[in-house]
């Protein structure tokens, strides 16, 4: 028993809407993916949400172009300058610019969530089709890992982690997916168990289809919209992790950076009143976050044809 | 109903060994091995296999997960070698202050969460439900540190009223004025991020609840719409409340390792981060330990509250 998972309607709605995903949005194929993007945009919050991820991306990864400064060296004469001409953001405790900072801080922590969350999705949505496909002692022996590793609070775990390994940006993004895939495995594998007596899963078995095929072609698929929501909500619980993992001291190392690492670098000053080394880091994580999840909520209600006519 | 406690009751005995299984592994994935991490890198061949002999690393592996094992159901929960002193007594002093901290933000935290999520239910769509909604979304997306850090700021540093780190004596001082309010910031720190959690899913109890057919047998038969609503609709939408409280047990404790840290509050999460960076490994893993088996129990309460509670759920169990 677990708190209600979010059902992907889909198959209720329309069993052979075509499934096609392309950068991580769907493109509307059938009647079903038409409803679902309408059913998205209609939501404004979500919508908004889009548009903040956008311009978020515009500004970490196209903004260094615009705002050229050096972020290597340090600038010993402008240490925790405020906000003014030349630095709109102020500068941080090593002198280099906030400005430039949170735009490469914030790549790191877009790369690291986007990457963690595809990996941990990907792992997870194999793992839970394939124990609830399989079913019998080899579905309890996968699943009860997945218990064991849901007991230990994820922070815990990943400290241990951290401070087993050298942190790096791919340490980091494994460190993460690793405890964030469980529930992406739990959530397919409540799915799959569902989806696995389907008629056309019988089709497939009486046309010569193997086990493997039935997984990949035709339950996955049919648990897109799982998935993607799951996935969605991942992005923003890595940024959030990354975040709390640098605050905990075991970020990426210097001169690389990311969001929480400026904050934590921050943190010292707190007293000094240094604002403007706790409010932008904090703002962008916070406006990110939040878009993501109003995105992921959207998109459950998207696919969720229960919940479509309010 | 016992078929179900039984049942469960095996479950979390199977995830309980699991753990363990997966704790001690994690011992042995350290890099170097445990005599490298214990002894450091100076330490010679020689040393380094009179250690793994005198502690048994040179059995089999299966060998040492059953001395492992017999040493955990002993209450040896391993040694600090660097702070000298037993994990099981180094838990001993910070656990129940971890308890008191994480008991009184989830209190607090249920005392303003269900109200909230009522209102939202009952006004949905109006102002009030859209202004609380985002209140609740920004406040889950915070980072808790940050929320810890910006309390700080405010309360203790701009409007100088609390004092910015939590309280450093034993248990029996808490109800020392000073100690109390130095209590304060963790606790709301702590409970801001759980109101967030728990009013949206009280809201959404609720609704799904209020569309339910006994409510308008009930409303058809007179009773008034305050009588529908906390007579009816509120009992049964806080029944999913107790399972969440199970189920958010491993996230109540990850925000209570950062609180910790940020307020400097002795706890076991403080303990735990100490720990983590001067690579205390015998600690690392005692105290995860203990809070897995305290994450397998709460949920192994919350379920068989919710079957008492709940008849259906042990029909279709």
């Amino acid at each position: 028993m677990s708190v209600r998972a979010p059902v992907s309607g889909l198959d209720t709605l329309h069993p052979h809407a075509p499934v096609q995903v392309e950068g991580g949005e769907a493109r509307i194929g059938g009647s079903a993916w038409k409803l679902a993007a309408y059913v998205f945009l209609e939501n404004r919050l979500a919508v908004a949400g889009l548009v903040v991820v956008v311009v978020m991306f515009l500004f970490c990864f196209a903004g260094p172009l615009v705002w050229r400064v050096d972020l290597v060296h340090t600038d010993i004469a402008n240490l925790t300058q405020p906000p003014g001409s030349g630095h709109p953001l102020g500068t941080d405790i090593v002198g280099k610019d906030v400005l430039g900072q949170l735009m490469v801080g914030g790549q790191t922590s877009l790369e690291i969530g986007i990457t963690a969350a595809i990996l941990a999705t990907t792992f997870g949505v194999l793992w839970g089709a394939i124990a609830g496909f399989a079913g019998g002692w080899l579905d309890g022996l996968m699943m009860r890992i997945v218990d064991s590793l849901l007991a230990i609070p994820t922070l815990f775990l990943l400290l241990v982690l951290a401070a087993m390994f050298v942190t790096s940006v791919p340490m980091l993004i494994v460190i993460v997916a690793l405890v964030a895939w469980l529930v992406p495995a739990r959530l397919i594998r409540g799915e799959t168990l569902s989806l696995r007596t389907r008629e056309y899963v019988d089709a497939v078995r009486v046309m010569g289809g193997s086990g493997a095929r039935i997984v990949l072609r035709h339950i996955i698929p049919n648990t897109i919209g799982t998935i993607m929501v799951n996935a969605t909500f991942q992005v923003a619980d890595a940024i959030l992790l990354v975040a709390a993992l640098s605050y905990l001291g075991l970020g990426v190392p210097p001169p690389a950076t990311n969001w929480g690492d400026m904050l934590s670098d921050g943190v010292a000053y707190t007293y000094a009143g240094y604002w403007w080394l706790i409010y932008p880091a904090g703002i962008a994580i916070v406006v990110t976050v939040v878009a993501f999840n109003l995105i992921g909520d959207a998109m459950r209600d998207a696919f969720e044809v229960r919940l479509q006519k309010r | 109903m016992t078929g179900f406690l039984v049942r469960r009751l095996g479950q979390s005995v199977i995830v309980v060994v699991g753990v363990t299984i997966i704790t001690f592994l994690l011992t042995r994935l350290l890099p170097g091995g445990v005599a490298r991490a214990i002894l450091g890198s100076r330490a010679s061949p020689v040393e380094i296999a009179q250690f793994n002999h005198d502690n048994g690393l040179d059995l089999a592996i299966w060998q040492q997960y059953l001395v492992y094992i017999n040493q955990l159901v002993h209450g040896n929960l391993g040694f600090s070698y660097r702070l000298n002193e037993s994990v099981a007594g180094l838990l001993s002093d910070h656990l129940p202050k971890t308890i008191i901290l994480l008991g009184i933000s989830t209190l607090v935290a249920l005392a303003i969460a269900v109200p909230l999520g009522v209102m939202q239910a009952v006004r949905r769509n109006k102002i009030e439900d859209y202004s609380l909604t985002t209140l609740t979304f920004v406040l889950y997306s915070m980072p808790p540190f940050w929320i810890a850090l910006i309390l700080i700021k405010w309360f203790a540093i701009n409007l100088n009223m609390l004092p910015p780190q939590g309280p450093q004596g034993p248990i029996s001082t808490y109800l020392d004025p000073v100690e109390a309010s130095a209590l304060v910031l963790p606790v709301m720190a702590l409970a801001l991020v759980t109101i967030a959690l728990f009013s949206r899913y009280m809201r959404s109890s609720m609704l799904d609840n209020l569309v339910q057919d006994y409510v308008r047998t009930a409303r058809a038969k007179g009773v008034s719409t305050a009588g529908v609503l906390y007579k009816h609709v509120l009992r049964n939408a806080l029944i999913p409340i107790v399972t969440l409280l199970g189920l958010s047990l491993p996230g109540i404790f990850g925000g209570a390792l950062i609180t910790e840290a940020v307020f400097n509050y002795p706890g076991m999460g403080l303990l735990f981060w100490d720990s983590a960076q001067t690579r205390d490994y015998p600690v690392l893993l005692g105290v995860t330990i203990v809070v897995a088996l305290a994450t397998v129990v709460g949920n192994l309460l919350a379920d068989f509250f919710y079957a008492v509670v709940d008849p259906r759920v042990r029909i279709t169990e």
